[in-house]
């Protein structure tokens, strides 16, 4: 146990990080043109347009829920009057809502890619997959909600926080940090690490591309001039 | 002033004869692949008629080209910046395949190998996307053929606004005449002010609007900004994909490929000079009706010697400005003003052009007498009515159609009496505001229409963009990353190895 515990919470992260980071800049500079969202809203509109909303929109405000709950230190919190339980509240309360809008949208993405059979079968096995691991992340994320309801002054919300900066600040013994929480949160967590591992082969490098540089864009023409060797002097 | 050129295109409409030898041809050179089978870089609809895709003129459905706001400003009529950004997830505006059609190919093998039985075995269609049967093909690139279909369901065309149309139900009264489609590569682009990516853009030295495949992410906002719905979302790749002016071929001198094989000589490419700092200027007129005008103004002579200085200190090589000198395009479009931008109420500045057709002289059979004026017919009484041209062409400003149609009719009418007569009759033309030379010209141009009057394309001057030294061995052009040297049957980062779907074995 002791051996599982040790590769999954101390030396796994790292292992899902690179991946992540190393395999994103691989397939960007070797793959390019496999860079994409692949939105299959052009076959399909039906089911789409309030399930892929409500998807994104969910998931996105989960992920900044998670990033900022699990980096922030007790003492920044502390600092502006939340109170752990305040936090442990908040985490149940605002985690709770937005999973449950992430729930609805991903239930009408799934039954739309599996029962509709031009998105069947223009699926790759990998769209398919990702979309039903999502879907069993969120679900075990909700399970845990109850378990965190039972725990109300927040003390496995503490003790996995800090598992997530040890990780990261590189401060070691993170294994032994995480031991005690039950067990339904190391699952969501291995899965949440493993999310990070699949996201170079699969349709989720999209995320990278978030088009936000399209608001600093000056006007809206963009014109791509030949470079003028001989005005360079080439 | 900042002077740039572009290779610009004319369509004669008066001489399409509605083969689809442009869009087939074009097809098999482009878009015969995968997740590009409904791609039609090029299409010829008749009209009037809904069109390709579906109802694609109507921009208060699909949002496409830019409006101008109160301020004065342009704006994309999708929204702006951030109405752009807000469609992402999903684009509520954006049409589905079915406005297109399903791709469809015929199950070709049961002929083959259907049993013995009464009766001869059929080959049934096969959705290329699912690769199932379809039970029945409900519309397809080219579906109002030489108007077929109820009037009812072609009537809905957005040309024939302010028009009793009525009557145009009637067998004895209807007209149609076919007009080819293809990107018009814009001054104005609006496909490329919505890619949230910014992964298109015009080329400064020739003007032709591309889209790097290898930038798009497949935000698919371009689908809806283009108003003429040139742009195709390719299913399978997940990018999209429009007409690249056969760029491959423009570089090399050579027309493109509807052009070269247009077997009714209506298609001219030739070199224009315009005057890009002022292209906001002339999209953001107040009045639709002035943007004809005001893209014509655009235009500079290439003959005028301080707008050659100024092309050469912006860059323009010499081969192009004496390629300005010649175009068919420049004569058409702006020295005899008988071609026209398509639907220039866009805002776009479209640079595809459209010389509108003649049509028979309506109510000439059954009153026995047409309404001349001397040796001219008034074009008020050609079948096609002015308006539905000027509703296409100019914002619904009929006086410049009802001009160029009187030159064309001036032109006939000149070289008949020249041919038939043996007189040189100069009234004619003076009363359309042309001289004989201009006709005389004109009638070479756009009537013989010879392979070098047709098409003036300077090469590219490659030498002055790249380095030749770096590019020796690459692979030409190519669709997708299959110049990457890794080709291995398996992907890692799941591109499809697949090549073609099979057949549906029975």
């Amino acid at each position: 146990m002791r051996y599982i515990d040790q590769f999954l919470f101390q030396f796994y992260p790292y292992l899902c990080l690179v991946v992540f980071f190393l395999g994103s800049w691989a397939r960007f500079d070797r793959s390019q043109y496999t860079w994409r969202s692949q939105s299959s809203q052009f076959l399909r509109r039906k089911q789409l347009i309030w399930g892929s909303n409500l998807f994104h929109i969910g998931i996105l405000l989960l992920f900044c829920g998670h990033f900022f709950g699990l980096l922030t230190p007790p003492e920044v919190y502390h600092r502006f009057g939340l109170s752990t339980e305040g936090k442990q509240l908040l985490a149940v309360a605002a985690g709770g809502i937005f999973a449950f809008v992430c729930f609805v949208g991903m239930t009408m993405l799934i039954h739309r890619r599996l029962m509709d059979p031009r998105i069947r079968r223009t699926s790759k096995p990998t769209d398919i997959f990702i979309l039903l691991f999502i879907y069993a992340q969120l679900i075990l994320g909700m399970v845990g909600i109850p378990v965190s309801i039972a725990d109300p002054d927040g003390g496995n919300m503490l003790v996995m926080a800090e598992w997530a900066r040890s990780i990261l600040l590189f401060q070691g013994g993170s294994a032994e940090l995480i031991a005690g929480v039950p067990w339904i949160y190391k699952v969501h967590i291995v899965a949440g690490m493993t999310l990070f591992l699949l996201v170079p082969f699969t349709r989720l490098v999209h995320i990278w591309s978030v088009p936000i540089w399209y608001l600093l864009r000056p006007g809206y023409q963009i014109v791509r001039q030949q470079i003028n060797l001989a005005k360079k002097g080439a | 002033m900042k002077i740039r050129a572009q290779i610009g295109k004319v369509l004669i409409l008066d001489k399409c004869i509605g083969c689809h030898t442009c869009s087939v041809t074009c097809k098999q050179v482009w878009t015969s692949r995968e997740g590009a089978e409904y791609h039609w870089f090029n299409n010829v609809e008749t009209k009037p008629g809904i069109g390709y895709p579906k109802d694609w003129e109507n921009q208060e459905r699909w949002k496409g080209g830019w409006v101008r706001n109160g301020n004065g400003r342009l704006e994309p009529k999708l929204g702006g910046k951030w109405r752009i950004l807000s469609k992402i997830f999903a684009n509520p505006d954006m049409p589905e395949i079915d406005d297109y059609y399903e791709p469809f190919d015929f199950e070709y093998s049961y002929l083959h190998n259907a049993p013995e039985s009464e009766a001869a075995p059929t080959a049934r269609a096969i959705s290329q996307i699912t690769g199932e049967r379809m039970r029945k093909i409900e519309w397809g690139p080219n579906w109002e053929e030489i108007l077929s279909g109820e009037f009812a369901k072609r009537s809905k065309d957005q040309n024939f606004r302010e028009i009793e149309k009525e009557i145009y139900g009637q067998f004895e009264q209807t007209f149609m005449f076919y007009l080819p489609r293809l990107c018009e590569h814009c001054l104005n682009p609006s496909c490329l002010a919505a890619c949230p990516s910014g992964a298109i853009y015009k080329r400064e030295e020739d003007g032709i609007v591309l889209i790097d495949q290898e930038k798009c992410r497949g935000w698919r906002m371009c689908i809806n900004a283009c108003p003429y719905k040139k742009i195709y979302y390719n299913w399978h790749s997940g990018k999209s994909e429009k007409c690249i002016f056969c760029y491959p071929r423009i570089e090399a001198g050579l027309p493109t490929v509807c052009s070269e094989t247009c077997v009714g000589r209506i298609r001219y490419l030739g070199v224009l000079l315009y005057d890009a700092d002022r292209i906001e200027e002339a999209a953001g007129m107040v009045d639709e009706r002035d943007l004809y005008a005001a893209q014509l103004s655009l235009f500079l002579d290439p003959r005028d010697p301080k707008v050659v200085a100024q092309a050469r200190a912006d860059g323009v090589p010499e081969s192009w400005i004496e390629a300005a000198r010649l175009s068919p395009v420049y004569k058409m479009a702006i020295d005899w003003k008988v071609a026209f931008p398509l639907h220039p109420e866009y805002r776009t500045l479209p640079m595809v052009w459209y010389v509108p057709p003649l049509s028979p002289i309506q109510a000439a059979a059954e009153s026995g007498h047409i309404d001349h004026d001397d040796v001219m017919p008034d074009v008020r009484s050609l079948r096609i009515p002015l308006k539905y041209l000027a509703n296409l062409l100019t914002a619904g400003d009929e006086q410049p159609i009802a001009v160029a149609l009187e030159r064309m009719l001036a032109m006939r009418a000149y070289m008949r009496r020249k041919h038939v007569d043996n007189v040189l009759d100069p009234a004619i033309v003076a009363r359309v505001g042309l001289s004989e030379p201009q006709v005389e010209d004109m009638y070479r141009t756009m009537a013989i229409a010879d392979y070098e009057d047709r098409f003036v394309i300077p090469t590219s001057h490659k030498e002055l963009g790249e380095q030749a030294y770096d590019q020796r061995g690459i692979c030409g052009f190519s669709f997708g990353a299959s110049c990457s040297e890794g080709n291995s049957s398996f992907s890692l980062f799941g591109r499809d190895t697949r090549k073609t779907r099979g057949e549906r074995a029975e």
